[in-house]
């Protein structure tokens, strides 16, 4: 071809997309790390409680997990079959050596660190914060920087580590930490439960909106690591908190398994929103490498009137397995699940949600976007169950799928559980494809091929993206292109 | 601005064009009428970029070779096509869609792109001109538009992106008097001495408004007879048929 033509390929825009083909977030950061023995003992569960400086009963709580982790069987009935992970192969801890000495400030951080989260785009400098949104920043098994805490203090809203809450808020963790997800919980539950190293504390205290977002960055670091990330979220009587966490990973060919816990309690007239832009490593275009992300997600609204609002952008991860949920116990509760999960290449996900209504007048509602392409494979499974004692009450499920290719696949499993015959659940289902059609008739209005699958992606998920904080929409938005692309032409 | 030199199209080894022919100069309007299936779409899609045919012969558009461009550097360069049957895009809102096409135009041509101030300007007036009812551009593009309001979508975004060369395929078929009206008025006021058209239709009265420089007759994959508004009115008498 001419060059005049190579040319114009190469504009700016061209090269912009260029250099986001390649998954930016794949780089790692060379430090010092303290880790915990390899392997799974009790041993190695008294090494990570010891080195947060843990309250017995935190131990006990562990060691009860483990005991009960030892009698399960790793679950095999998820679409996405994986290689068998060895649980004695892995570390269960492992922190930046600078960070054993908590640092008090900011400056006191290992500039390795900040620069690490500014190549993230979260810078955590007090100068070049995100505007109004508070940041706590999770690295390997530690929570490094917890951004705009004196702010939230002075209306006594906790937003800190897990870790920190467990020596300073010892009472309000203990009171609800495994009580929307029990130690007894299912195999990766429990795992978490016996060796979970850190994640976010949030406390809203009653009648408090919080007046900022929340958000947690985790970033898995250190090879051959697992990260078992440990979020506990409570809004008391007729408070409000929209909390938000984003997640990256290095590049690299091993697999790595994320199984995090996170507990939302909503209690009377309470509303959480809880966002989730997720963006590990998806491994490379032949499968190789990636993240496992098999996380339990639950809420409870707890008090009457409380709501609670799950919003999930699932782009990364090699494989995705999660259903975050709500327990509608509070009367005149509500639930509502709102997702878009994309796979490309060889990724796959198993996704979706559960609403247990217990309560009467409870409302749950579910929107589900699945986008496959490439040849990867999408699951969205969820589950409805309505008591026999939810009078009244009424879930709305709404499932569509698009495929992009004929090498790609999507399933849609819902399951309907209904024992009250005064409430009701409705049910929609599609399935589409982007035509070669639609992509001529965008690529003849000026539009590139990755304009106009985002355009045409972005049109499909709308829905869900206007469930995001604003700042996080745009941001989603241009994920959402972006993971798909060299999925077409 | 467009010469076409012995054109030769196939698709899954079907013959659709066997050497087609045909010069277009700044500010002319052509027009090519023809029976279904000798190949009119075929045409307009190859010119404007579709992919999947296998093309022989030589295409330039001002002076470049427009075979080599990919089919959104050509609606860049200034071809537009308005289509036969235009696409649904289910989810995509119609102004988003235009605005996202008008401001990939710019961009590519170095302009400064609209901002969404002065983007519901240009939209207002373009649809009012156009009688086109502005609430329609809120919904999803060509989801549940009517047969007419498809085509005047068409000319709306055939004003709004300003193109060098249109195509209008059947845009015609299946309007009302008003519509055709309105639409021959869309294309009337783009016509100037740098502006070029190629007007596919089946009807005359589309031509009456818009008055051709050329008709051409495009038959079996050729075009086998060529001249001026008075052969629309004799193939309108007589039909495609008698001629050889
Ligand atoms: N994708 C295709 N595969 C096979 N034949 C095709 C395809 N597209 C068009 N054709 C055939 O090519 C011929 C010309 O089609 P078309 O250009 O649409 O005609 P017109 O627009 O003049 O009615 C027709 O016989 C049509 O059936
Ligand atoms: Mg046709």
């Amino acid at each position: 071809m001419t060059t005049k033509k190579q040319e114009f390929k190469m504009d700016s825009r061209q090269k912009e997309i260029e250099n986001l083909k390649d998954y930016k977030y794949g780089f790692s950061t060379d430090i010092e790390n303290i880790r915990a023995p390899k392997g799974l003992s009790e041993e190695v569960i008294k090494f990570i409680s010891k080195i947060k400086k843990e309250p017995e009963w935190m131990l006990n709580f562990r060691l009860k997990a483990f005991e009960r982790f030892k009698q399960l069987k790793e679950p095999n009935w998820q679409k996405p079959k994986y290689p068998k992970i060895d649980y004695q192969d892995l570390y269960y801890y492992s922190a930046p050596k600078s960070m054993k000495d908590k640092p008090k400030s900011l400056d006191e951080l290992d500039p390795k660190l900040l620069e690490t989260y500014k190549k993230l785009g979260i810078p955590l400098q007090e100068q070049a914060r995100l505007n109004g949104i508070a940041v706590d920043a999770v690295f390997d098994s530690v929570s490094v920087a917890t951004t705009f805490k004196e702010e939230l203090t002075k209306q006594g809203i906790i937003f800190c580590s897990m870790s920190e809450a467990i020596q300073k808020h010892s009472e309000l963790v203990k009171k609800y930490l495994g009580t929307v997800i029990p130690t007894t919980d299912h195999f990766f539950a429990t795992l978490n439960s016996a060796v979970f190293t850190d994640g976010s504390f949030v406390y809203i205290p009653e009648g408090v909106k919080c007046p900022m977002e929340l958000s947690t960055y985790f970033r898995i670091n250190a090879s051959e690591t697992g990260q078992f990330e440990r979020t506990l979220i409570i809004a008391d009587k007729g408070s409000y908190v929209s909390y938000l966490e984003g997640c990256t990973a290095p590049m690299r060919d091993e697999n790595q398994l994320h199984a995090a816990n996170v507990e939302l309690i909503a209690l009377d007239d309470a509303e959480i929103k809880y966002s989730t832009v997720q963006n590990w490593y998806p491994g490379d275009k032949d499968g190789k490498g990636g993240i496992y992300n098999f996380v339990t997600k639950r809420g409870l609204c707890k008090g009457k009137n409380s709501k609670i609002s799950w919003t999930q952008v699932e782009t990364g991860s090699a494989i995705t397995w999660k259903y975050p949920s709500c327990i509608l116990k509070g009367d005149n509760s509500v639930g509502e699940f709102y997702s878009i999960a994309i796979t490309n290449n060889h990724q796959k996900a198993d996704t979706g949600t559960k609403m247990i209504h217990l309560g009467k007048n409870t409302k749950s509602k579910i929107i589900s976007k699945g986008i496959s392409a490439g040849q990867s494979d999408m699951m969205y499974r969820g589950l409805v169950d309505i008591s026999s004692k939810a009078d009244n009450s009424r879930n709305f499920t709404q499932c569509d799928s698009l495929l992009m290719g004929n090498k790609c696949g999507a399933h849609t499993i819902p399951y309907i559980k209904n024992k009250n015959l005064k409430s009701n659940i409705e049910h929609e289902a599609t399935t589409s494809k982007i035509s070669d059609e639609q992509l001529y008739y965008c690529n003849q209005r000026g539009l590139n091929q990755e304009e106009a699958v985002s355009l045409i992606v972005n049109g499909f998920c709308k829905e869900v993206l206007q469930q995001l904080p604003m700042e996080f929409a745009v941001e989603a938005q241009k994920l959402v292109g972006i993971s798909l692309e060299g999925s077409v032409g | 601005m467009l010469s076409i030199e012995n054109l030769k199209a196939k698709i899954d080894e079907k013959e659709i064009l066997k050497g087609l022919n045909l010069n277009i100069k700044p500010g002319e309007v052509h027009a090519i009428m023809g029976p279904n299936g000798s190949g009119k779409s075929t045409l307009s899609n190859i010119l404007s970029g579709k992919k999947g045919y296998e093309v022989n012969g030589n295409i330039k558009f001002e002076g470049e070779n427009l075979l080599e461009l990919e089919t959104e550097e050509r609606a860049h360069k200034g071809i537009f096509l308005a289509f036969q049957y235009p696409l649904e895009i289910p989810g995509v809102n119609t102004n988003t869609f235009l605005k996202t096409s008008i401001n990939a135009i710019k961009k590519a041509r170095g302009e400064k792109e609209l901002d969404a101030i002065e983007f519901l300007k240009l939209i207002k007036q373009k649809s009012s001109e156009l009688k086109f009812d502005q609430a329609i551009l809120n919904r999803q593009l060509n989801v549940g538009f009517s047969g007419g309001e498809k085509k005047k979508n068409e000319i709306l975004q055939m004003s709004i992106l300003d193109p060098k060369l249109s195509i209008l395929d059947e845009t015609d078929s299946g309007l009302d008097i008003d519509a055709l009206r309105i639409v021959s008025e869309g294309v009337n006021s783009l016509r100037n001495k740098n502006n070029s058209f190629l007007i596919i239709t089946h009807y005359q009265r589309l031509l009456d408004y818009i008055k051709p420089d050329f008709v051409h007759l495009l038959k079996n994959g050729q075009i086998i007879k060529s001249g001026n508004f008075e052969l629309a009115k004799e193939l309108e008498k007589v039909g495609y048929e008698n001629f050889n």
